[in-house]
């Protein structure tokens, strides 16, 4: 047996190790790498020298990247909040006694299977030519022109889209989370003459914590990414107002003559999507150890 | 007790009413892809209300300025070559790396390692990684295929190794001692026993690579090979300002993952709530 269990671990290490290799191949090594040009003024091409520190000094002075750091955050900011209300609002519709259940379960998890950009092109109709039209039968002066093309409410637009996408997936997960509130808590809650509105915040809620800290990391980390929408409804524009970490990064970086520069700009990009996670977790495990 | 089993009539109302904001924009695609440019007024009736005639026109020249079959083969191959190899290889580094962590405290930093590679967002590795691939002759479906295998490796390993705790050991050691290796109990015994998160995995998998765009448009941008949001993309320019040639072949890009979860719902939404549970 024992001899058996040595065999047993080699046959493990044989396995892991290929993969680890793999793994450090095409995930830590560009890491390694995007870090190391993040001290260079490499543009992407040709030579380089390193210049230390410049690049993330510069980023702080750099009134593009500003710009794209303040519309990502309200971007993910407002889009988390309405994500998590609006799919917690849906789960519970959709959990109690109605009927169609699954029916309607399936029809409302349609938008998340769709790609980003085809869903873009098919909403950048709507507001450039939709919502202008509605906007002007109604005289409603603000959506009479196409809002995409507004740098004061584009981003609404994109936030639109985002929203309509996200609250797909949260939905199915708080849906699982209330499933797992049993039947006899909600009895128990009945007898002692709980409403409604208090029976969602002091029996419902707590008991679906776990499900709300899982809807908020993924909800924020994704909308904190967001590309492929900006790709397909403004292209960063106008005037700069709707383009995100991401998006920048790609445009300056692969054909801007930024490589060095946008690399420094992912490596923070990169530190402040891992600081909100772990804040994120740490507020959470705290509200979930309280109750 | 009686009153709560009622159906909620007012609720159910609202929810179908609600299914507007789902299949409106889908309408409207659909509609404006069947109509010609002259039928595109500039009020709400001219992009929402039936064409006069319903020809697939805008579909067979949007297949044909998209190269529609050779995209859709393209991401085809993409996502079902991911989806077996990221089964195969990490299915059994979960196990490998699970089991192994048990014993060794090696296998679990190695664990950590891979799950951490979660945070790492795609921006910080795009720019080395185009370089990295074209000097490797990766800049192509291959590599494309190679990346999607390595960034669903922390999602996926992480699924694995905390299904294995489900599986008693107790079962591979009956195999041991009928004579077999660990290798062979792995395919014999663990690895069917695995077929729920097997359905999950490939599920999770296959939405994110279906529908990404970002990586093979830096990967394989100047190959000329293009997935089909790729194509999209890439072909803008061509449907020019004709929108019914352009929705035609969104429509077109749409249909297979809309097939796709009509066939597979159940397991789609069980997947992804899955997922994000065990995950």
């Amino acid at each position: 047996m024992k001899s058996k269990m040595t065999t047993r671990e080699k046959t493990f290490w044989a396995i892991t190790i290929p993969v680890v290799l793999l793994f450090f191949t095409f995930n830590t090594l560009p890491m390694l790498k995007g870090f190391m040009y993040s001290f260079t003024n490499y543009r992407g091409y040709g030579g380089y020298d390193y210049v230390g520190f410049r690049n993330y000094k510069d980023l702080f002075t750099d009134l593009r990247v500003g710009k794209s750091y303040l519309f990502t955050f309200k971007y993910a900011l407002v889009g988390t909040v309405l994500v998590n209300v609006l799919s917690l609002i849906m789960a519970l519709g959709l959990n109690s006694q109605i009927r169609f259940k699954s029916a309607l379960r399936g029809i409302y998890f349609v938008p998340n299977i769709l790609g980003g950009l085809v869903i873009g092109y098919i909403f950048s109709f709507f507001f450039t030519y939709i919502v202008p039209a509605v906007g002007n039968a109604l005289n409603i002066s603000w959506i009479q022109n196409s809002i995409l093309a507004s740098e004061k409410y584009a981003w609404i637009g994109v936030l639109i889209v985002g929203v309509w996408q996200a609250v797909a997936t949260n939905t199915i997960i708080y849906i699982s989370g209330l499933q797992t509130v049993p039947e006899d808590v909600y009895e128990a809650s009945n007898l002692d003459g709980a409403t409604k509105w208090q029976e969602f915040w002091k029996v419902t809620l707590p008991l679906v914590i776990p499900f709300l800290t899982i809807n908020l990391v993924l909800s924020t980390k994704n909308l904190l990414m967001v590309f492929d929408q900006i790709m397909s409804l403004t292209k960063g524009g106008p005037a700069q107002s709707t383009e995100s970490i991401s998006y920048l990064i790609y445009r300056n970086g692969m054909d801007g003559g930024q490589f060095g520069f946008q690399s420094a700009n992912a490596v923070i990009f990169f530190l402040v999507i891992v600081g909100i996670t772990v804040a994120q977790l740490t507020i959470m495990n705290k509200k979930e150890e309280q109750l | 007790m009686k009153e709560e089993k009622r159906t909620n009539w007012v609720l159910t109302v609202v929810l179908i009413l609600g299914t507007i904001t789902v299949f409106f924009p889908l309408y409207m695609a659909f509609i404006i892809a069947f109509k010609q440019p002259s039928e595109m007024t500039n009020d709400v009736a001219g992009a929402l209300a039936f064409p006069s005639t319903w020809s697939f026109e805008n579909f067979r020249q949007a297949m044909e300025v998209t190269d529609f079959w050779r995209s859709l083969g393209n991401s085809l191959l993409i996502t079902i070559a991911t989806i077996v190899i990221a089964i195969v290889i990490h299915s059994i580094a979960g196990y490998a790396i699970g089991r192994g962590m048990a014993e060794r405290k090696g296998f679990k930093f190695i664990y950590l390692y891979i799950v951490s590679g979660m945070f790492v967002p795609f921006a910080i590795l795009m720019m080395p990684l185009v370089k990295q691939t074209a000097q490797m002759g990766l800049g192509n479906r291959l590599g494309v295929i190679l990346l999607y295998v390595v960034f669903y490796m922390p999602m996926n390993v992480m699924l694995y190794t905390g299904y294995l705790k489900n599986i008693p050991l107790a079962l591979e050691e009956a195999a041991y001692i009928d004579g077999a290796t660990t290798w062979t109990t792995y395919w014999k015994v663990i690895f069917p026993m695995m077929s729920p998160m097997h359905a999950t995995v490939a599920i999770l998998t296959a939405l994110g690579t279906w529908n990404d765009v970002m990586t093979p448009l830096v990967i394989m941008s100047g190959t000329g090979i293009n997935t089909l949001p790729l194509a999209q993309l890439n072909f803008q320019t061509q449907f020019g300002t004709n929108y019914n040639l352009a929705f035609a072949s969104y429509i077109l890009a749409l249909i297979p993952i809309l097939l796709f979860y009509i066939v597979c719902q159940k397991q789609i939404l069980n997947g992804v709530a899955n997922g994000a549970v065990k995950g």
